[in-house]
């Protein structure tokens, strides 16, 4: 197992990039900086399957591929399947001794969006995720279908504005409150389960070689600023990504064998969620003043879940 | 090193091969090369090193999506590589610790590294893209003084 060393950006950044540039994601997408942080945590070869989603189709645009390692083109809901599939094979392939190489290291990895993994891809994902399968699966968070013009997920929050649960006179955008998919990946007795920001590149390189390195299904779902559909500037996206971790939205944590949670990021000045919200076009209706009950129906729910979070580190159980 | 195709025109004539299908004639089960030969690892090889095919994307540029670009001054620089670990696009270049600069073939112009420069002032700006990087160089704005 050859992992990288992330002790500090000078050493982390003589890897050998995996990922080529010249995809046609939006410029400032955090999916890319997300990929590439997994593909330079290792030097292992990697096998990758992509659910459809704005990462599938913007690294694959016939005849292109920015793919330098083994990577599976497949429907939207079974990257989760494909990464099964072939990790099967792999070790059925080295039980009967026909590999080439047999000792060369190879790591199985999914990615999917929020929409394939919370929704459309969740019935596959639970399958590969109890057989057992040894793959990380990662699920690139923007909280919406982004690459079908934004709408709404089961991962997009309560208040948030999509094309398919519109802010107006009428409603103030979704009501519905957002999946907890990590408990449930955690619940699934997965050993490795975590939630992570690419602002914390050390920390979400450390989890991506903790999830890699872990024997079993491991799920790391990552919050992925959209500049697109949450309507913040290109340049932004750190500086968004950096609120979502201080106000405490994404807390960063991680869950070991289903029960064992450790908060990975406490923020020193934990901010109130109006910063998070205020910064970002998809929550601007909800400073009117008809609509200020949704931010503290907001506020409320992220203080029940951080107490919650740390009543559970502390227990242990 | 092959030679990086620069054009943004995606397609099959770029690409100099009329016998290629086209992108609806693609059936289940096709695979694209990224290299030409066959290579162990990628993760062994540096960019410069690798056989990329024309397949690769790495050929291709997005340089046309750029209104504005990032121009880098290497005598402010502290090679924390804060730019390299966060640009989205592979477009920082880092060589041995080192930043060397931007690939301006893949760089779209999205203004992350110059959020995230830590140094006083900024090590890398966005500057028009008509903008020579020499002129550019010369309008880099004086150290800030701290607000007391």
């Amino acid at each position: 197992m050859a992992i990288r060393s992330v002790k500090n950006l000078k050493e982390f950044s003589t890897a050998n990039e995996r990922f080529e540039g010249a995809h046609l994601l939006c410029p400032g997408c955090a999916h890319s900086m997300i990929v590439r942080e997994l593909m330079n945590a290792t030097d292992d070869n990697l096998v990758i399957a992509t659910n459809t989603g704005c990462l599938e189709v913007s690294t694959a645009v016939y005849p292109y591929t920015s793919w330098d390692t083994s990577w599976i083109h497949i429907g939207f809901e079974n990257a989760a399947t494909a990464a099964a599939g072939a990790e099967a094979m792999y070790k059925a392939r080295k039980r009967k001794g026909t590999l080439k190489d047999p000792d060369a290291p190879v790591k199985f990895v999914a990615f999917g969006g929020d929409g394939s993994t919370y929704d459309i891809g969740f019935q596959w994902l639970s399958g590969a995720v109890e057989r057992g399968h040894d793959f990380t699966y990662i699920c690139l968070d923007n909280e919406n279908y982004a690459n079908t013009g934004g709408q709404r997920s089961s991962s997009t929050p309560v208040g948030a504005h999509t094309s398919t649960a519109q802010a107006g006179r009428v409603s103030y955008g979704k009501k519905q409150k957002k999946k907890d998919m990590v408990a449930i990946m955690a619940a699934h007795g997965a050993p490795y389960v975590a939630q992570l920001a690419p602002n914390k590149w050390k920390i979400m390189a450390k989890g991506f070689q903790k999830a890699l390195e872990t024997e079993g299904p491991c799920f790391i779902n990552t919050v992925s600023a959209c500049t697109t559909e949450w309507k913040f500037d290109a340049k932004d996206t750190i500086h968004i990504t950096d609120l979502a971790t201080d106000t405490l939205m994404f807390p960063i944590y991680e869950i070991i064998n289903g029960h064992e949670l450790n908060i990975l990021y406490r923020p020193k000045n934990v901010l109130p969620v109006e910063e998070y919200l205020a910064a970002q076009g998809r929550y601007k209706h909800l400073f009117k003043p008809e609509n200020r009950h949704v931010i503290e129906r907001i506020q409320k729910e992220i203080d029940e879940k951080w107490e919650y979070l740390q009543r559970r580190e502390e227990a242990k159980v | 090193m092959r030679g990086v195709l620069a054009t943004d025109k995606r397609g099959v004539r770029e690409l100099g091969a009329e016998d290629l299908v086209g992108w609806d004639e693609v059936t289940q089960g096709v695979v694209l090369n990224s290299f030409d030969i066959e290579v162990e690892n990628p993760a062994f090889l540096r960019p410069e090193e690798r056989p990329y095919s024309d397949f690769n994307s790495y050929t291709a540029t997005v340089a046309s999506w750029r209104v504005i670009k990032p121009v880098y001054n290497r005598d402010i620089c502290i090679d924390c590589q804060n730019c390299w670990v966060w640009c989205p696009d592979s477009s920082i270049i880092s060589r041995d610790k080192q930043m060397l600069g931007i690939d301006y073939d893949h760089c779209k112009g999205c203004g992350v590294c110059v959020e995230v420069c830590p140094t006083n002032p900024k090590s890398l700006l966005m500057f028009a893209e008509a903008e020579e990087p020499e002129e550019a160089l010369g309008k880099w704005p004086e150290k800030k003084k701290k607000a007391k």
